[in-house]
């Protein structure tokens, strides 16, 4: 396959950036998109021009680094995948390809493709966790029995692997899936109940803080999501958080 | 010259964890505010270890080089997390536990690491359920449980096929807590490129932020290295593109021995390599050998034909396949363990019975598990188990339910659809049982630094089962180590502050800057992956599942040579101060080109067959491996000495006093 590449070029946070063009040849179908940007790279390096800086670690959908804007869609036009997963064989002979970071205020970019999203760690430092510790005498795992169909529903909400596409895809920028998502896993599980209150009031506030925008229902974060995170989780989450605030 | 001691506590074995923690020295909670902890690495081990520090009341610096702590690589793991609960009432018990680790390592780890492994495997299970990690449950609400390669019992917890993402967020939710409470300071994107030693203990280390490129000194009364394997060493393997040697590197050049090498594991069941491009390698989860059935075809043409496409596997009758993991280990069938198996599928392809273009796969089929579940469903529920489209869509569903993610990553990569046609697989490499040599208490031969999970060496022996990586990660971070350190830092409570401007320091920075200098003021004309795919090719070829003499002394010249190329002509874009991908690989590869001659050197020194170190010499008459406990039953641990052909043997020699020494057989 021949293409032609768009890409967003920036090189550091101050700098300005733009758009460049950038042709390759005999890209193989059974690439997946990030080995298609290693050729790339390769190719840019023999010619003397700077790498395209771009997150990515696992390669295999499951550590959420990977984080392209491709044709206008985060993770590009495949469905419930991350960019490593998506394969050339999306694409077409002779394409145009489309690549930015993703975009939004919370998330600056760091080089090219690359953004800080550390705005996400800060959310979960205000509450994403159980205060348990590790002392070793908790209870006996089975002491609590917790109905399959809830733990099920906390186990989808958790699979949140923290890419930030929700935000990216939000015309608001808004972070709401993936805050309701880690609200939504303790919510569902006894062990979450404790700090039910402080955590969704805590979380939001950090959100909010961070300068993500709000919530208008549009549900484009759940169709990109590539987890299929459950737009059910930030309506749980506004439940959650008006029972908080009464009590509060 | 450092004695080689592993301060095993005295007693018997089920007591010495116990009267150690009754007897080793403890720091008050007022001095434990006076001292500093460094933790390299954010993994399971890492990251659990971090966060208990600092619920201890130590104050903790992390460091990671991902973007965030929750992306370390721990979260790839799929399968699961042994722990001798014996809620299954199936016989399991901490001694079954500890033996079946023992013996699926070969018989070549430390007896008293392993049984406190097992022995503290229950409070991870309730350390993590009390967290809030979805484990998955039964209908009665209960924790569920799974089987594993090379055990009889059924003690793996999981969640789905995301068990490590699940307790990787579960530690990182408890260090985030920490790190709120400002106990934690957390450093992501950074590198840690030396280790600083004053007066012969770890006090500090050198690290360079990747965003801006500064080279930082940060100081601490310990050093924990929690930076997991080197299975990039082979170039393609199941690692994630950033995982590296270089913490584990550094510290072993300043005088941490490095035990065992040349133990890695290969994974029998990985989706195979497409083509030259291939940037890693995806593993599907051993928890699927509990389903799918592993075959070639019998009859050469057969294979030959389905590799040209000519024939469909779905077309061949159950007389011409051979099920040859059920043919010749019957007692665990295609539960055998990993080593084992990865061998079985080598010598089926070598054959000339792979089923892919390149020759290089096997079969992986769940028509049997599918038919099975969806008559078992059809009988609950009281419909008709002859029909036959019915039983298929409810054997479908039963394994969605189990394996759904796992089928759905295939079909993306492999553009087929395993509900329908057999999966196809090949071993790739996965995991790295060698490391740091630590003593009980997970310190190495430098005071003061600590290895812990993959990192070091101590619980797998020659050969890892499965679902013990996640176990031993926790164990050593949860619940191991935050004890252990106490003994070493009640020296340290009136040592005060370390201070950063000592020449130690000094020197060290200005290691790691010239190095830095030299790569970006070498202008070569290859890149750094050219050389780290020679080195994988390398390694692959002729230190991967089987090994003699001849090609691993070939590749020790292979890899000089190639280190000798590699300081000569890699090229290094860009500035040493900005976001340089490029850079940090090359500091990266140039620790794997040192590492890999040790490798080869080490499986050269060890001339038996055991766990994943095959030596074709060290066979029996079918085939099998054949250990030689006489001449062998010692960890290597190499002291570096100024280059990995310089590297000096000592041998920790390992004691059986619970375990009867025998030949492995899974038949």
């Amino acid at each position: 396959m021949k293409l032609k590449l768009k890409i967003w070029r920036q090189e550091n946070a101050t700098a300005k950036g733009s758009m460049q063009t950038y042709s390759l040849d005999s890209v193989s179908p059974d690439m997946s998109f990030l080995e298609m940007m290693d050729v790339l790279n390769e190719q840019l390096m023999e010619q003397g021009i700077d790498p395209v800086a771009f997150d990515h670690d696992c390669r295999e959908g499951i550590c959420g680094s990977c984080s392209m804007f491709i044709n206008g869609e985060a993770h590009g036009p495949d469905r419930l995948v991350t960019t490593c997963q998506l394969h050339m064989r999306k694409f077409k002979d002779g394409d145009t390809i489309y690549i930015e970071p993703f975009r939004a205020k919370p998330f600056p970019v760091i080089k090219d493709l690359v953004v800080d999203r550390t705005a996400f760690d800060r959310i979960q430092h205000a509450g994403g966790f159980v205060s348990v510790n590790t002392s070793g005498n908790t209870q006996d795992a089975n002491a609590i029995p917790i109905e399959k169909a809830d733990a099920d529903k906390a186990f989808d909400a958790a699979t949140c692997i923290g890419c930030g596409a929700c935000v990216a895809t939000c015309k608001n920028a808004s972070a709401m899936l993936f805050v309701s998502a880690k609200v939504s896993q303790y919510a569902l599980l006894p062990q979450g109940q404790v700090e039910a209150t402080d955590r969704v009031i805590n979380m939001v506030k950090q959100m909010d803080e961070e300068g993500f925008g709000n919530c208008t229902n549009t549900g484009a974060c759940e169709v990109e999501c590539p987890k299929g995170i459950s737009l059910e989780n930030i309506a749980r989450m506004n439940k959650e958080y008006l029972l908080a605030s009464y009590k509060a | 010259m450092t004695k080689l001691n592993a301060h095993i506590p005295q007693g018997p074995i089920a007591d010495k964890w116990t009267n150690h923690k009754n007897n080793i020295r403890l720091v008050s909670p007022a001095n434990k505010r006076l001292i500093d902890v460094i933790v390299v690495g954010t993994g399971l081990a890492g990251g659990s270890a971090a966060a208990t520090l600092a619920e201890l009341g130590y104050n903790v610096k992390a460091f990671c080089f991902q973007d965030s702590p929750r992306r370390a690589h721990s979260i790839a793991a799929q399968g699961g997390i042994n722990a001798a609960k014996n809620y299954q009432g199936d016989g399991d018990s901490i001694h079954r536990l500890f033996y079946d680790t023992v013996k699926g390592g070969d018989y070549r780890s430390r007896e008293a690491n392993v049984y406190r492994l097992a022995e503290v495997s229950t409070n991870i299970i309730d350390q993590c359920v009390a967290q809030g990690v979805p484990f998955a449950r039964d209908y009665g609400g209960l924790l569920d449980n799974r089987s594993f390669g090379g055990v009889l019992v059924s003690r793996t917890f999981y969640a789905k096929g995301q068990t490590g993402q699940q307790l990787l967020l579960g530690a990182y939710s408890a260090m985030n807590r920490q790190i709120g409470r400002g106990k934690i300071k957390m450093y992501s994107r950074h590198e840690m490129l030396d280790l600083v030693k004053v007066d012969g203990k770890a006090r500090g280390i050198i690290t360079r932020n990747l965003v801006t490129g500064e080279i930082e000194r940060h100081a601490a009364h310990a050093v924990v290295i929690a930076s997991g394997g080197y299975g990039n060493l082979f170039y393609l393997s199941t690692n994630a593109m950033g995982s590296n040697v270089t913490a584990a590197w550094k510290i072993h050049k300043q005088g941490a021995y490095f035990a065992n090498p040349c133990f890695t594991q290969i994974h029998p069941t990985c989706i195979p390599v497409s083509g030259d491009h291939q940037s890693k390698l995806t593993l599907m989860s051993e928890s699927l050998r509990n389903d799918g059935r592993i075959w070639v075809p019998k009859k050469k043409e057969d294979a030959e034909a389905i590799r040209e496409g000519r024939l469909k596997p779905t077309d061949l009758v159950e007389e011409d396949r051979d099920y040859y993991l059920e043919r010749r280990y019957p007692a665990f069938g295609n539960l055998v363990p990993r080593d084992v198996a990865s061998r079985a599928a080598k010598e089926r392809c070598d054959e000339g019975f792979g089923v892919n273009k390149t020759g290089e796969a096997v079969f992986l089929d769940f028509a049997a598990a599918i038919e099975r579940y969806g008559k078992e469903k059809a009988h609950v529920k009281g419909l008709d188990e002859n029909d036959s489209s019915l039983v298929q869509k409810l054997g479908k569903q039963v394994i969605k339910a189990k394996y759904g993610n796992l089928f759905q990553m295939y079909e993306k990569i492999v553009d087929q659809n395993p509900y329908e046609t057999p999966m196809m697989i090949y071993p790739a490499v996965h995991y790295t049982m060698g490391g740091i040599w630590v003593d009980y208490n997970l310190m190495t031969t430098v005071p003061g630094c600590f290895a812990i999970g993959e990192a070091n060496f101590s619980d797998h022996g020659a050969n890892r089962l499965g679902a013990s990586a996640l176990m031993q990660g926790l164990a050593d971070g949860y619940f191991v180590l935050p004890y252990t350190i106490g003994d070493y830092l009640s020296d340290d409570i009136r040592t005060g502050a370390i201070p950063t401007d000592s020449p130690e320091f000094d020197e060290a920075e200005s290691n790691v800057r010239a190095q830095i200098n030299r790569f970006i003021k070498n202008k070569g004309t290859k890149t750094v992956d050219y050389f780290h795919r020679k080195l994988g090719k390398i390694i692959w070829n002729k230190c991967g599942m089987s090994r003699n003499k001849k090609g691993l002394q070939e590749a020790i010249a292979e890899i000089k040579a190639l280190r000798e190329e590699f300081y000569k002509d890699v090229f290094v874009p860009g500035t040493a101060n900005s976001f340089n991908e490029p850079l940090a690989k090359a500091l990266r590869v140039a620790d794997f080109l040192e590492l890999g001659e040790l490798f080869a050197k080490d499986a050269l020194e060890r001339t038996e067959s055991c766990g994943g170190h095959f030596r074709e010499e060290s066979q029996t008459l079918e085939g099998e491996a054949l250990r030689d406990d006489k001449n062998f039953t010692f960890v290597s641990a190499w002291e570096y000495k100024g280059g990995p052909s310089k590297s000096k043997l000592h041998k920790e020699v390992l004691k059986y006093e619970n375990i009867e020494l025998k030949t492995r057989s899974y038949k």
